[in-house]
């Protein structure tokens, strides 16, 4: 009954290790990134659909044209403002990649910060690093 | 007392009846309000080939050597991203050759005639009418389109293999290894296939989406013919008018739409 003492200071130790995460990282949080648009996509102001949609949706997007091309071979996507797009990720000019070919400063950035990990490119081939 | 019981299960009818009421009044207050807006659609592309049945008649008298079929092969791994393997047992196969035993199996017998013992066949998916592997694929990843075609969504194939045990015709590969240190020439408009996914011919029905002819026709001088088998005026129709032509193991049901001119 006389260890008191040392069970406090042990306490002590533990909750300090328990909590080290937290102090430690204490006013670090990393800010949120912005994606970085390349020339391209910065002349066609618009993406498919509106910013704010995009930031939100894409992946929805993604799935739903995915599934077009792959099951249904409808390749053409018609915005709901009735302009026309061609349906592909990262084939020709006019796909995804065409316009967004910095895959690191657009795609990495963020999916990174969320831990997001998309296998897209398990079997898509990427961009050519080097821009066009 | 009755009295009072009674009314209260009039008001509760009535009361039901008008909650019940309630969502379907709001489901046609929100149909209406969805016709109005317009939203996003998609299209197929308007210079993709189409045709009820898809169909392949290949003119096996045009051959004589490998050598003849060596491009045709070449030009489909070539667009497809087909990786070479030295290994026999990792080999990944979309078209390749085999000999009349092997292909015909139900017509093989010991004294078939010189030319078709050893001339070189073609062998595909056969794209069947009533494909085994569709059947037993658990995820849906191994698909038949509207039109006949045997199609593999790879984003969903699980790798279990079981389309590989069901199809007859051993016309689909399994990839054992990363197929991308394989692949000479990396076609970027194709995607690779990772592994641990099946992979078969598609009839190229990417290159039929924007209008041109699958690969191997294209590669085949004239000796490889693909068109709808439900037009009577359409090419294929006519070769299986004027030729006579077999295809494999019909006996098994598959309905198998590659047809071979021997």
């Amino acid at each position: 009954m006389n260890d008191k003492n040392i069970i406090i200071t042990g306490l002590i130790i533990f909750f300090v290790f328990l909590t080290f995460p937290f102090w430690y990282n204490l006013g670090k949080a990393s800010p949120v990134p912005e994606p970085k648009l390349t020339d391209k996509a910065k002349a066609a102001k618009e993406c498919v659909e509106p910013k704010e949609y995009m930031k939100v949706e894409h992946m929805q997007i993604l799935d739903i044209w995915r599934d077009g091309v792959v099951r249904e071979a409808n390749r053409v996507y018609i915005s709901k403002k009735g302009k026309r797009f061609n349906m592909s990720l990262s084939t020709g000019d006019d796909s995804c990649m065409g316009c967004h070919s910095n895959k690191a400063e657009f795609c990495d950035k963020c999916h990174d910060y969320t831990s997001v990990t998309p296998y897209c490119w398990d079997c898509h081939i990427e961009p050519p690093k080097e821009k066009k | 007392m009755e009295n009072s019981r009674r009314s209260f299960l009039k008001l509760a009818g009535i009361s039901a009846i008008g909650l019940g009421t309630k969502p379907v009044l709001d489901a046609f207050a929100s149909s209406e309000a969805h016709g109005e807006k317009h939203g996003p659609e998609i299209f197929p592309n308007q210079e993709a080939l189409t045709a009820k049945r898809w169909a392949m008649v290949i003119d096996t008298r045009k051959f004589e050597s490998e050598a003849d079929l060596d491009p045709i092969i070449e030009a489909c791994n070539k667009i497809h991203n087909v990786p070479k393997f030295k290994e026999k047992r990792h080999e990944i196969d979309w078209i390749w050759v085999d000999e009349f035993k092997h292909v015909f199996t139900d017509l093989e017998h010991e004294f078939v005639d010189d030319r078709l013992k050893h001339l070189p066949f073609l062998v595909l998916c056969n794209h069947c009418e009533n494909p085994a592997c569709v059947r037993a694929c658990p995820t849906k990843a191994t698909f038949q389109r509207e039109d006949g075609i045997v199609l593999m969504d790879f984003h969903r194939c699980i790798g279990c293999r079981f389309c590989m045990a069901a199809c007859p015709y051993g016309s689909r590969s399994f990839n054992f290894r990363d197929p991308r240190p394989f692949i000479k020439e990396e076609n970027k408009a194709f995607p690779t296939r990772m592994k641990g996914v099946v992979e078969k011919c598609n009839f190229c029905a990417e290159r039929l989406a924007v209008g041109k002819m699958p690969a191997c026709v294209e590669a085949s001088n004239g000796a490889i013919v693909v068109g709808d088998l439900h037009d009577p005026d359409s090419e294929v129709r006519e070769l299986l008018k004027n030729n006579y032509t077999i295809r494999r193991k019909t006996h098994l049901g598959a309905g198998p739409a590659i047809y071979y001119i021997v």
